[in-house]
């Protein structure tokens, strides 16, 4: 898809990411593209096994090659990122782009104490002695927002919250300013109202600093309240890219409204069942022909098992889907009803 | 623990009371808590003081012993204890308890030494294969299987045909066919922690090699070889002594466990505290290392509290 400002920081070409396996070829991304701004928040919704996780592993260069496969384009400030050694991909890490985790206590090493991590990932990059780089982890856990910072710097990750841990976490990745954040599931494993505090800690955190967030999960309302622009991910493939706004108004593949209607929302009145969407995403290793989602869309017509739908659409706006209008029409009557 | 902090968020200072110096104290080293957590141990403390006497004991021997452990002296023969000779006197009239106390040098020197050896070839090798996996994982755990799969005393024998007897080769040998297990243990561990989501965050964070290797996945791999490493000692002082009687050890005058059981073979059945006194020996010292290596394993593993 097209930038939406002038000057991308990342811009993902064409991004295809296999495995090869005993059983086949996994085909995690498929010819995926997208591109980020700096201080941007890019949303990137999937089901498990959609690629969303990989494609950001793929950025970081962390998919180990072999097994894995990694072809396409990442440019990072138009430096491609896959023919780097792995030298600057190291010194990249942490301090150009980071990474945080879905789960916070196995991302974090259980025989060190959390301020000492923190410590750790600043002494990684910059010439600083242990002290002051303890002092600069410390903080760190006081902008996360960590109460008795000093103290808790002094724990182990077992005797954190799964929120603090999070926390912790986020001190570590934005500890040298990284100018992208990979968010992989930030929240998925925290509890509702712990959710809503880390994600409003990580836009705070965003404005403060203007940190490029790719945000990645499967939570349609966490990418509702947080990005600015939505990718929709399916079998590898896109299947639809929109501003926010515009994606949860007026989606146009069946796979996202099929999303949407799934979801329960308290701001309108229920006037049917929740709809599910029937079935389960495909094997990575037999893509269905044609359109990956046929077998599963409500609007599926002959054409769609036989042709793979390009991505259409003004530049705002584009979806892989033969029957664009006729989804849109469906949204619209289902929202007047 | 007077000085550790509250356990309470809320009871705890305010955020700007505690001066930014005081962290030097117990701030980066985890080796405060381990101790603690050791300390509370009781059979931990118990071994450490089994232990610690018989390394004093090795160290101070000139100190402690009462008599020279070679001084003969032929008209007092393998007398049983008594007040002059608190464990009795050998078949050639030497104190006993002098040389049970100068054993415990040969046994301190070639247990530590052969299992730091067998640790120190079994990390190498074990972090190799471990992290490296591949062919280097398959050459460096066959050899180890080979290794494992050759029983230490017939192998230790084969050294010391070729090197004669003595202390160096008995360590080398003891050492050489011991890497095989803490290799296997440290390989093993490494393969699930290398795959450690923190160890991805490491890395994701740029985190070098050498570093994700040395300050991640060996510290939380190595736990299970310190532990096998303490209580080996003990099996090495075992296979020491083992050899020693089989008169495949130190050298034969040599004032050492093995070689006082050996002589007090002789007198099984009579003089039945020649080879006990001796024995007890050992099984005191191994023992000990088995207390201190239970009480490590629990010491190191933060998460069991």
């Amino acid at each position: 898809m097209t930038p939406a400002g002038p000057e991308p920081l990342v811009s993902v070409e064409d991004l295809r990411v296999e495995f090869h396996t005993d059983a086949g070829v996994v085909k995690a991304v498929d010819g995926v593209s997208w591109s980020i701004s700096p201080g941007e928040t890019l949303g990137i919704v999937g089901e498990s096994g959609s690629g969303k996780s990989v494609s950001a592993m793929a950025l970081m260069g962390l998919i180990q090659q072999p097994p894995g496969k990694v072809t396409g384009k990442i440019l990072f400030r138009g430096r491609d990122l896959l023919v780097a050694s792995e030298d600057e991909l190291r010194s990249l890490r942490g301090r150009d782009v980071s990474m945080i985790f879905q789960d916070p206590l196995t991302a974090l090493n259980p025989v060190y104490k959390v301020g000492h991590q923190v410590a750790e990932v600043i002494q990684a990059h910059e010439k600083i002695g242990r002290i002051p780089a303890r002092k600069r982890a410390v903080d760190l856990l006081v902008e996360v927002g960590i109460p008795n910072a000093r103290i808790r710097a002094d724990e182990y990750p077992h005797q954190f919250s799964g929120g603090m841990r999070q926390r912790a976490m986020i001190a570590m990745a934005l500890a040298l300013d990284p100018a992208l954040l990979l968010a992989d599931e930030p929240t998925t494993a925290l509890d509702v109202t712990v959710q809503a505090q880390i994600m409003s800690l990580l836009s705070k955190l965003q404005e403060e600093r203007g940190t490029a967030i790719v945000l990645i999960t499967h939570d349609l309302g966490v990418v509702a309240g947080h990005a600015d622009r939505v990718l929709v991910m399916y079998a590898g493939k896109v299947a639809e890219a929109a501003g926010a706004d515009a994606l949860f108004h007026a989606p146009r593949h069946p796979y996202t409204l099929g999303l949407l209607t799934s979801l329960a929302r308290l701001d309108r009145r229920r006037t049917e069942r929740l709809r599910p969407i029937p079935g389960q995403p495909p094997s990575l290793i037999r893509v269905p022909p044609g359109c990956p989602f046929h077998p599963r869309c409500p609007f599926a017509t002959d054409i769609c098992s036989k042709e793979m739908p390009p991505l259409t659409g003004g530049a705002a706006h584009i979806a892989a889907c033969h029957h664009q209008d006729r989804v849109a029409e469906a949204r619209a009557a289902a929202i007047e009803v | 623990m007077t000085d550790t902090p509250p356990l309470i968020d809320e009871a705890a200072p305010p955020k700007d009371a505690v001066p930014a110096a005081a962290f030097g104290i117990r701030g980066q080293t985890q080796f405060g808590d381990i101790r603690r957590r050791f300390f509370r141990n009781k059979l931990a403390v118990i071994g450490l003081t089994m232990v610690g006497l018989v390394f004093l004991l090795a160290v101070f021997a000139p100190l402690v012993a009462p008599d020279d452990p070679q001084a003969q002296n032929l008209s007092l023969t393998a007398r049983p204890p008594s007040a002059a000779h608190w464990f009795g006197t050998d078949e050639l009239g030497r104190d006993q308890l002098s040389r049970v106390i100068y054993g415990s040098r040969i046994a301190i020197v070639v247990g530590l030494a052969s299992i730091v050896l067998a640790l120190v070839l079994g990390v190498i090798l074990g972090s190799i294969a471990g992290y490296r996996g591949g062919k280097a994982d398959s050459v460096i755990m066959r050899t180890a299987d080979a290794f494992f799969a050759f029983p230490l005393l017939i192998g230790a024998i084969l050294i010391i045909l070729v090197t004669g007897r003595g202390v160096v080769p008995v360590i080398l040998s003891i050492g050489i066919f011991t890497w095989a297990v803490p290799a296997r243990l440290l390989r093993s561990s490494i393969l699930s922690v290398r795959e450690a989501e923190y160890v991805e965050a490491a890395r994701s964070l740029g985190a070098s090699k050498w570093r994700i290797v040395t300050r991640h996945v060996l510290p939380n791999s190595l736990a299970p070889v310190l532990v096998y490493g303490m209580v080996s000692v003990g099996t090495a002082i075992v296979a020491e002594t083992a050899l020693s009687f089989l008169g495949v050890g130190v050298k034969p005058n040599v004032a050492d466990w093995g070689n006082m059981i050996s002589a007090g073979r002789a007198f099984f059945g009579f003089k039945d505290y020649l080879w006990e006194i001796p024995s007890l020996a050992v099984v005191f010292t191994v023992l000990g290392f088995v207390f201190v290596g239970d009480g490590l394993r629990d010491a190191l593993d933060p998460r069991l509290r």
